[in-house]
C-alpha cells in the first residue's frame, strides 16, 4: 500500500527546507508562466486588433469584387452590385463599408491620430451598434461614431467635435464632424475606427482630385444580412451565382484573409508552444538534476523499506507543487501588469485561452519530471551498499 | 546472547554467483551461518570477499543464486519484491557508511521516519525514540538536520533508526569508515552495547579488525567463503587489539 500521508510529508519537508532551491525553480516557472500568458494575450489582442470589426459585424455573408482575392483595399463594390444584392429573395439587409487611412485631429492633438475612416449606409449592417449616444442619421451628415479604442486614445466624447486631415489633391485638407455615438472596440487592421455616412466619407476621404461624385461611391465590401442566417452557406452560393463578378464568404474567411492575420497568427503560436517547450525542458531538466544529486539518498529510502510509489509519488507531489507555486505567480505577475499596461498596448486575456495556458503549464512540471520519476523507478536499493546488480 | 535461543537469522549453503565477460564469478560460496538474538557478528575480510555482498543477501537486496537466507522463519525467497520491501521495513535495521540520513529530515524524522514506514508512530513510540536519541548522547540535537551534526552523531542517529522499529536483525556496512577513531569505537561500542540488550541480531561489515573489541563472533571471508570464525573472547580481543 502506497503512504499518501508520508509522500506529502517527505515532499513537502524537502520543499520547505530547501526553500531558496525550490524558489529559484518556481521563481523560473512564474516568468515562463509570464511570458507564455502575455505570447497568448499578444496573439489574441492582435488577432482581435485585425478581425475586431469584423467580427462584431451583423452580416452574415462579405462581398468583394472577384478580382480582389479577398484583399479588402484591392475590391471594388459598386451602387449596382448593392442594388442587385438587395434583389436577391433571402437577403433580409444589405449594407457596406469602404476605409480610408485618415488622420483624427482634435483640439489637443493637432499632429493626429491614425484611424481608419469607414463610410457606411445608416441604419445598414457594417454601421457597429453604438453603447452610448445614437446611431447614424443622413447620409450626408458630418456625425460620427467613433470606436472605444479611438476614444481611449483621443479622449473625444459625446458631443465632441473633431476633425479629419485627409491628403486632398496634394493638399492637407480638414473636414468636420460631431460625435453623436460611441461604439465597443471595433479596431480594423489594428486601427482605431471612426464611422460617417457614406456621403461624408466620399467627400473627406484622401483623393487625388478636389471634386467628388457622391452618387458614384464605390465601397470595399457589400454586407448582406440573411432572412434566415443558418441557411447562409447556400445563400452565399447563390449570390455568386445571382450578381456578377463577385466573391462571398462569411465573416472567419474575410478575417483569415485579412493581410498578415495568418502568418502573425501561426508566429505566435510557434513562439508560444517553443516557450512551453523551453519551459517542459528547463522544468524536466532541473528536477532530472535534482533526482540525479539524491540518487545515493533514494537507494538508502529504498534499503530500509520505503516503497517505489512512495518516493515517485513524494517527487510529483514535490514537482506539482513547485510548478503550481510558480504558476500562481505567474498568473499574479500577469494580470498585476495587465492592469497598469495602456489599453492601446494590444494584449488582452481571453478567459478560455488563459485557462488553457495555465492548464498547460500545470501539466508542463508533471510531464518534465517524468524522466526525473524513470530516474527514481530505475534506483536500485543496493545503491546503498554501494553495489549495483 | 543467549546461547539457547534458536537463530534468528540463518543462511544454508548460499551461493552467489555473476558472470562477467563469460567467466562465472562467485561472490558469495556456499555460505552457511547462524545468529542468535542478542549476537553482534563481524564480517571481515579484503576487499572483493564478498562480505558486503553477503550482507546484500541478508537483506534481501539481492537473491541468492542458490541456498536459503531464513529470518525470523521467513525465507526471503519465497518473498516478492513488494513483500521483501515490507519485510525490510518491519524486520531490519540498517547502518550504512556515512550520509546514509535524510538530509532534509530532522534527527528525530529520521529515526520517526521507520515507525511511519511500519505505520506505528504513536505518542508513546514518539517519546520512546526521543529517548533513545537521548541515550545516544542527542537530547539537544533532536531537531538538528544531518548537515547540523557531526559524522559520528549522523552515525548514532543511523543507529537508533536501525534500532526504532524493533527490529529482527540490524545490519551495519561499514558504519565507522568516515569516522576518525575515537568517534568509530563510540559507535561500534553503543551499537553492539543496544544489540546485547535489546537482543537483536547484529551484523557488521566492517575491513578494521579494531572495530571487532565490541562483537560477539569474528567472521573472516576470503575469496567468497568464510576463511576463518573467531568467537573465543580472548582471541577477539587479541585480534581487535593487535591488528592495525
Amino acid at each position: 500500500m502506497l503512504s499518501l500521508p508520508l509522500s506529502f510529508e517527505l515532499a513537502l519537508l524537502e520543499v520547505w527546507r530547501n526553500k531558496s532551491r525550490f524558489l529559484l525553480i518556481s521563481t523560473v516557472v512564474a516568468f515562463i508562466t509570464l511570458l507564455v500568458l502575455f505570447t497568448a494575450g499578444l496573439a489574441e489582442g492582435l488577432g482581435l486588433g485585425n478581425r475586431e470589426y469584423i467580427q462584431n459585424l451583423r452580416a452574415d455573408a462579405l462581398v468583394y469584387s472577384d478580382k480582389s482575392e479577398l484583399f479588402v483595399s484591392a475590391s471594388r463594390i459598386t451602387q449596382k452590385t448593392l442594388r442587385d444584392l438587395r434583389n436577391i429573395s433571402g437577403v433580409d439587409a444589405v449594407g457596406a463599408i469602404a476605409w480610408a487611412p485618415v488622420a483624427l485631429v482634435t483640439a489637443n492633438n493637432s499632429v493626429g491620430v491614425k484611424v481608419q475612416l469607414g463610410g457606411v449606409i445608416p441604419g445598414q449592417p457594417g454601421e457597429p451598434e453604438v453603447v452610448e449616444g445614437s446611431q447614424l442619421s443622413g447620409k450626408r451628415e458630418n456625425v460620427a461614431i467613433i470606436d472605444r479604442s479611438t476614444a481611449i486614445r483621443t479622449g473625444l466624447k459625446l458631443g465632441d467635435k473633431f476633425q479629419i486631415r485627409s491628403v486632398v489633391a496634394r493638399k492637407d485638407e480638414l473636414y468636420e464632424f460631431t460625435v453623436v455615438g460611441l461604439a465597443g472596440s471595433q479596431q480594423y487592421s489594428l486601427q482605431s475606427t471612426v464611422f460617417v455616412p457614406y456621403q461624408s466619407w466620399e467627400k473627406s476621404r484622401p483623393r487625388a482630385q478636389l471634386e467628388t461624385d457622391v452618387d458614384a461611391i464605390v465601397f470595399n465590401l457589400g454586407l448582406v444580412r440573411l432572412s434566415d442566417p443558418t441557411n447562409a452557406a447556400s445563400m452565399r452560393r447563390q449570390i455568386v451565382q445571382s450578381v456578377d463578378e463577385v466573391l462571398v464568404v462569411d465573416k472567419q474567411t474575410a478575417w483569415e484573409n485579412t493581410p498578415g492575420y495568418g502568418p502573425q497568427q501561426s508566429t505566435l503560436s510557434l513562439q508560444r508552444g517553443f516557450t512551453l517547450l523551453i519551459a517542459l525542458i528547463v522544468v524536466g531538466s532541473f528536477f532530472r538534476i535534482q533526482t540525479l544529486q539524491k540518487v545515493a539518498q533514494v537507494g538508502v529510502l529504498k534499503a530500509i523499506g520505503t516503497r517505489s510509489g512512495t518516493i515517485v509519488l513524494a517527487s510529483l507531489i514535490q514537482i506539482f507543487a513547485v510548478t503550481a507555486i510558480g504558476v500562481l505567480f505567474g498568473v499574479l505577475a500577469t494580470l498585476g501588469l495587465a492592469a497598469v499596461i495602456p489599453p492601446t498596448v494590444p494584449i488582452r486575456f481571453d478567459g478560455s485561452t488563459f485557462a488553457s495556458t495555465v492548464v498547460l503549464m500545470l501539466m508542463i512540471g508533471p510531464l518534465g519530471g517524468l524522466v526525473s520519476v524513470q530516474v527514481l523507478l530505475k534506483t536500485e536499493p543496493l545503491r546503498a551498499l554501494g553495489l549495483a546488480s | 546472547m543467549n546461547t539457547d535461543s534458536e537463530p534468528i537469522l540463518e543462511t544454508r549453503e548460499v551461493l552467489k554467483s555473476y558472470s562477467n565477460a563469460g567467466q562465472i564469478i562467485q561472490a558469495v560460496d556456499h555460505v552457511s551461518f547462524a545468529v542468535r538474538p542478542g549476537e553482534f557478528v563481524a564480517l571481515v575480510g579484503p576487499s572483493g570477499s564478498g562480505k558486503t555482498t553477503l550482507l546484500a543477501l541478508l537483506a534481501g537486496l539481492l537473491q541468492p543464486t542458490s541456498g536459503e537466507v531464513q529470518i525470523g522463519g521467513q525465507q526471503l525467497s519465497k518473498l516478492n519484491d513488494a513483500q521483501r520491501t515490507r519485510f525490510r521495513a518491519q524486520k531490519i535495521g540498517f547502518v550504512f557508511q556515512a550520509s546514509n540520513l535524510v538530509p532534509y529530515l530532522t534527527a528525530q524524522e529520521n529515526v520517526e521516519l521507520m515507525l511511519k514506514l511500519n505505520g506505528t508512530l504513536t505518542r508513546e513510540r514518539a517519546a520512546r525514540v526521543r529517548e533513545l536519541l537521548a541515550r545516544l548522547g542527542l537530547e539537544t540535537r533532536l531537531k538538528n538536520l544531518p548537515a547540523q551534526m557531526s559524522g559520528g552523531q549522523q552515525q548514532r542517529v543511523a543507529i537508533a533508526r536501525a534500532l526504532a522499529h524493533q527490529p529482527d536483525v540490524v545490519l551495519a556496512d561499514e558504519p565507522t569508515a568516515s569516522l576518525d577513531t575515537e568517534r568509530a569505537f563510540q559507535v561500534v561500542q553503543t551499537l553492539g552495547d543496544l544489540i546485547h540488550e535489546q537482543q537483536r541480531a547484529g551484523i557488521m561489515v566492517t575491513h578494521d579488525l579494531r572495530m571487532c573489541r565490541w562483537v560477539d563472533r569474528i567472521v573472516r571471508m576470503t575469496d567468497g567463503r568464510i576463511a576463518e570464525v573467531v568467537d573465543s573472547p580472548q582471541e577477539i580481543l587479541a585480534l581487535s587489539t593487535t591488528t592495525h
